[in-house]
């Protein structure tokens, strides 16, 4: 359009958008919040951290709440979108990409150069940052802080702070209030109270992994790492209880809940990285890019990822079983072989009983990507990893001048290159460009797997209600992981896809009521019509038949 | 190779292109003065207040008419010739047609109120009518006051929109209640009350009697005909319903009335000219209970559907099925199902039952025939409901004991929403005993 009006890179915004004076003030606190860590990062040295700590993450948090009681409560209840497209942080103005790039960085220097925050090397005291939450640290788990656990904390916070914020944005919206407490216990409980205080059982001769319980493989890519696995098999009865349930969930907690539920139960109820990108990612969903192009690039992505993870985590794990065989109650081979075993029969399964939904692209991909994987599964097998050397200059332009065996070079390249670049710097720091499931969407290898089951063996779906769509496209357009919900909703048809982590904000945003996430029968769940409901019957039966 | 020609744009036009498109290989050509290409009317306020941009609006990526083969052209059209089966542009260029759908759904009433075309006084339809209202009330310094004429569906889309730039709005409704010729009573005074609370000046039985103008010729103040108050105000929303935009083919031979006139196949008295959407009008009165112009979205796209089986060779008829519709008023979502009438136009056999909740945000009115207790149709506000459940229930005929019962089975709303069913069900079965 030649008039069309651009407001994302203005600073001038229309005037209902200006926020009270009571939100200045919070906005002033939150950032006073803010500013104590900074001072800290750059060594001010705080008398006594414990209260500076304490006023620092309150004022955060206070700050937060006010704001957002200023921002809701004084309306009546309902959607509370205005201006997220005016917004110079909501539209990748200039607020929004100055966070992006304040987030990168934050990213950068938290994964590469942990020492730039203050972590005391080779012994010594931490200092700067992560000094100030040593005493928060010692608390919980008695010992001084990493900068895993500031991440850790911050990201707590930040999940409660805006998860209190999207609670009070949807108060009228009781599905969307009780997700948001769910990945607020599970991040505080099972993230970070109980591993710090697991960490107090921790001995001389008894020792566990930091072990978040819901974080699951492939999430959880050094889920099943030799140190990890050793830990749990020597810490006996409670590790090998642990080491199992790892396991349990990945084969049988969440292919259940995945069927009677979707791939929400985990996505948009009990995730960290959903947590995060539910709360404080809520207000970047509408950046998800919803084209065409954007979803062909988003299905080789991430069964990318996921294959990466599979033939990734079996070397590693081959690999140790090959030279420390009798530690382990499997052998490299029986392991590979009940691998490649295992994935012939979950393909063999699926591409009989499940033909006629999978389209050519699809049928190609999966068979292609099956071949590169028992290739994979056949090479571990003739060769001993260990003793495969790669000088890993070749493929980091010099930046990294170590040797690497084959499947710790395969190891470091995925924790590298996935773990941190994607999950992280990409996936987080870009939430004001990318939207807030960047990493959810093209990554993440554990949705790939529950969403794959989604599509194909799951209760879940969106139902349309009849004809009453009028293609206005606000749910396309609040669906964080670029569905375009509209195309489906428009033409009456069930939305049945893998990517959908059922955040429900589709429906919540449809003005006519048209969007329903259900769990029903299996039958008829994917219904793709000609015509819809409330025309001539005659003509319904006549095309929808065909 | 039989050349089509559609004229608009909207969603009866696309939808009969598409529909064309999956059955044959006819050339389609859809001509539009308004956009370049197909987005949704009923989102436009959404833009205004900043949920979505213009280009989310557009249902279709745009590959998606070349990959089609839908040829799109920008033009007015002027007149219509068919004798020779051509159209005229308003830059002089000219389209041959083997088959013409007219599809160019409607235009804002204005019934000659002094001063309805100053600058600042608009409807709100088109792209071009967001264009203009951004322009006269970009926020509330540019337009202190707004004053909105016509208490109907886009009235009060538009008050939202105001609202949403904190721009004071006051609401003239010509009728004792708001929309009270299409809502039963306790509805309407319901959703008056919601106005109110969103701070809108709701001015009930008023009339407009001029708009003023100001030294530039913009709108400057109106003046209510029952009290003579004349109030300040930048912008005028004239939203007192809309019209068949028609007045290009005034000058052909294609019959017309307030609409198009077409027969139950979508013919218009010439031969193959079809008229479909907002623009049609039937022939010989409403279908059913039906309007004979239906000015509604889904119907333009069922009309659609129809005339592209007709068009393609398999002869049709349009026969909608049962009447539902929906909207949303503020924060209150609104569906029909089934007829429902008010006060005003209501058979004599037609009973109701009402139910409001104390939050007065929700109620439901279930109507029935007072001797055969056969169920009619319910309009329900705040509780989603189910199209496919009561399209069943209205084919079956049930009985309101049956539905009232049943309700259960008919909800819609999200997951672990509170239900209301029970209330309802106690509140049915007391004001039985009471008749």
């Amino acid at each position: 359009m030649s008039n069309k009006i651009d407001h994302s890179m203005s600073l001038a915004s229309p005037d209902a958008l200006n926020i009270t004076t009571k939100q200045k003030i919070a906005l002033a606190f939150g950032l006073i919040g803010l500013f104590i860590l900074v001072l800290a990062l750059f060594n001010v040295d705080f008398p006594n951290r414990a209260v500076f700590l304490t006023l620092s993450l309150g004022l955060v948090i206070g700050g937060t709440i006010v704001y957002s009681r200023e921002a809701y409560l004084t309306k009546l209840e309902g959607i509370k979108n205005d201006g997220v497209w005016f917004k110079s942080l909501t539209s990748r103005g200039v607020l929004g990409w100055s966070l992006g790039i304040v987030l990168t960085v934050f990213y950068i220097v938290l994964y590469f150069f942990p020492a730039l925050l203050g972590l005391g090397t080779n012994g010594e005291a931490n200092t700067g940052l992560i000094a100030l939450f040593d005493p928060l640290s010692n608390l919980l788990s008695g010992n001084n802080a990493s900068q895993w656990f500031v991440y850790g904390t911050l990201y707590t916070v930040a999940i409660l702070a805006f998860g209190y914020k999207f609670m009070l944005k949807y108060r009228h919206n009781r599905y969307q209030q009780l997700r948001t407490g769910s990945v607020m216990f599970f991040q505080t409980a099972f993230a970070f109270v109980i591993p710090e205080l697991m960490a107090r059982l921790n001995s001389d001769d008894f020792s566990l992994p930091y072990n978040d319980l819901k974080n699951m493989w492939p999430l959880n890519y050094y889920a099943f790492d030799q140190w990890r696995v050793d830990q749990f098999i020597n810490a006996q009865t409670v590790g090998l209880f642990f080491l199992i349930l790892g396991v349990v969930m990945v084969f049988v907690i969440s292919p259940y809940l995945t069927y009677k539920y979707g791939k929400r139960w985990y996505c948009s109820w009990v995730c960290g990285c959903g947590g995060l990108a539910e709360t404080a990612g809520d207000s970047f969903r509408q950046l998800s890019n919803k084209g065409v192009k954007a979803w062909k690039f988003e299905r080789w992505m991430i069964n990318s990822v996921l294959v990466f993870s599979i033939v990734t985590t079996v070397a590693v794990i081959s690999t140790y079983l090959g030279y420390d065989s009798e530690k382990y109650w499997f052998t490299k081979n029986a392991f590979l072989i009940s691998i490649g075993v295992f994935l012939t029969l979950l393909l063999a399964g699926i591409l009989y009983y499940k033909r006629k939904e999978l389209n050519k692209s699809a049928f190609r991909g999966a068979i292609g990507y099956y071949i590169l994987t028992i290739a994979f599964l056949v090479f571990y097998s003739f060769f001993d990893l260990s003793q495969i050397k790669i000088d890993a200059s070749y493929f980091s332009f010099g930046l990294n001048q170590n040797t690497y065996s084959f499947d710790s070079g395969l190891r470091s390249f995925y924790g590298f290159g996935i773990g941190s670049i994607f999950s992280g710097v990409i996936g987080t720091g870009f939430y004001p460009i990318l939207g807030n499931r960047a990493w959810c969407r093209m990554g993440c290898p554990m949705a790939t797997i529950m969403g794959i089951q989604q599509r194909l063996f799951s209760k879940f779906r969106i139902t349309t209600n009849g004809g009453q769509c009028i293609s206005c496209g606000n749910c396309s357009n609040s669906c964080e992981m670029g569905i375009d919900v509209r195309a489906y909703a428009q033409k009456g048809e069930n939305i049945v896809r893998s990517s959908c982590v059922g955040c429900g904000v589709c429906s919540a945003v449809c003005p006519r009521g048209v969007l329903k996430l259900e769990n029903d029968s299996m039958d008829g769940r994917i219904n793709p019509t000609e015509v819809l409901l409330g025309n001539d019957v005659d003509l319904m039966d006549l095309l929808n038949k065909n | 190779m039989e050349h089509v020609v559609i004229i608009g744009n909207g969603i009866s036009g696309v939808t009969v292109a598409r529909h064309i498109r999956k059955n044959s290989d006819k050339k389609i050509t859809i001509v539009s003065a308004e956009t370049d290409y197909f987005f949704s009317r009923t989102a436009l306020m959404y833009i205004y207040m900043g949920h979505m941009k213009f280009e989310h609006t557009q249902p279709y990526e745009n590959s998606f008419w070349k990959k089609n083969r839908i040829e799109l052209k920008k033009g007015f059209v002027e007149t219509v010739e068919t004798e020779s089966k051509t159209l005229r542009f308003a830059g002089g260029d000219t389209l041959q047609y083997d088959k013409l759908v007219i599809a160019t759904g409607s235009k804002p009433n204005k019934f000659g109120w002094p001063g309805q075309d100053l600058d600042g006084a608009q409807g709100l339809y088109s792209k071009q009518d967001l264009d203009s209202i951004e322009r006269n009330a970009p926020d509330n310094k540019t337009c202190k006051r707004a004053v909105i004429v016509g208490g109907g569906l886009i009235g009060i889309e538009l008050a939202e929109m105001l609202n949403s730039r904190s721009i004071p709005v006051t609401f003239l409704v010509r009728e004792d209640s708001f929309w009270n010729g299409v809502l039963p009573k306790g509805e309407s005074a319901m959703i008056n009350r919601h106005i109110k609370n969103h701070h809108i000046d709701l001015r009930l039985s008023t009339n407009l009697k001029e708009i003023k103008s100001d030294e530039n010729g913009k709108v400057k103040s109106i003046v209510i005909t029952e009290t003579g108050e004349e109030i300040e105000c930048n912008v005028v929303g004239l939203t007192a319903g809309v019209a068949p935009n028609i007045d290009f083919i005034k000058t052909s031979n294609i019959e017309t009335n307030r609409g198009v006139l077409v027969n139950r196949q979508l013919e218009t008295n010439i031969p193959d000219v079809y008229a479909i959407g907002d623009c049609a009008e039937q022939r010989d009165g409403g279908i059913g209970q039906r309007r004979p112009i239906e000015a509604v979205w889904y119907t333009g796209r069922m009309m659609g559907e129809v005339l592209a089986q007709t068009i393609c060779g398999n002869p049709l008829e349009y026969k909608p099925g049962h009447w539902f519709n929906s909207a949303k008023f503020l924060d209150i979502e609104y569906q029909t199902y089934g007829w429902v009438f008010a006060d005003r136009g209501r058979p004599e056999y037609e009973e109701h039952f009402h139910w409001i909740h104390e939050d007065d945000t929700k109620c439901i009115t279930v109507a029935y025939h007072k001797d055969t207790k056969q169920f009619l149709g319910i309009n329900t506000f705040g509780i989603r409901m189910r199209h496919e459940t009561f399209d069943r229930w209205l084919t079956e005929k049930r009985d309101v004991d049956y539905v009232i019962k049943n309700l259960p089975e008919a909800n819609f709303d999200p997951e672990f929403y509170k239900h209301f069913e029970k209330d309802i069900l106690a509140s049915y079965n007391k004001q039985l005993q009471t008749v």
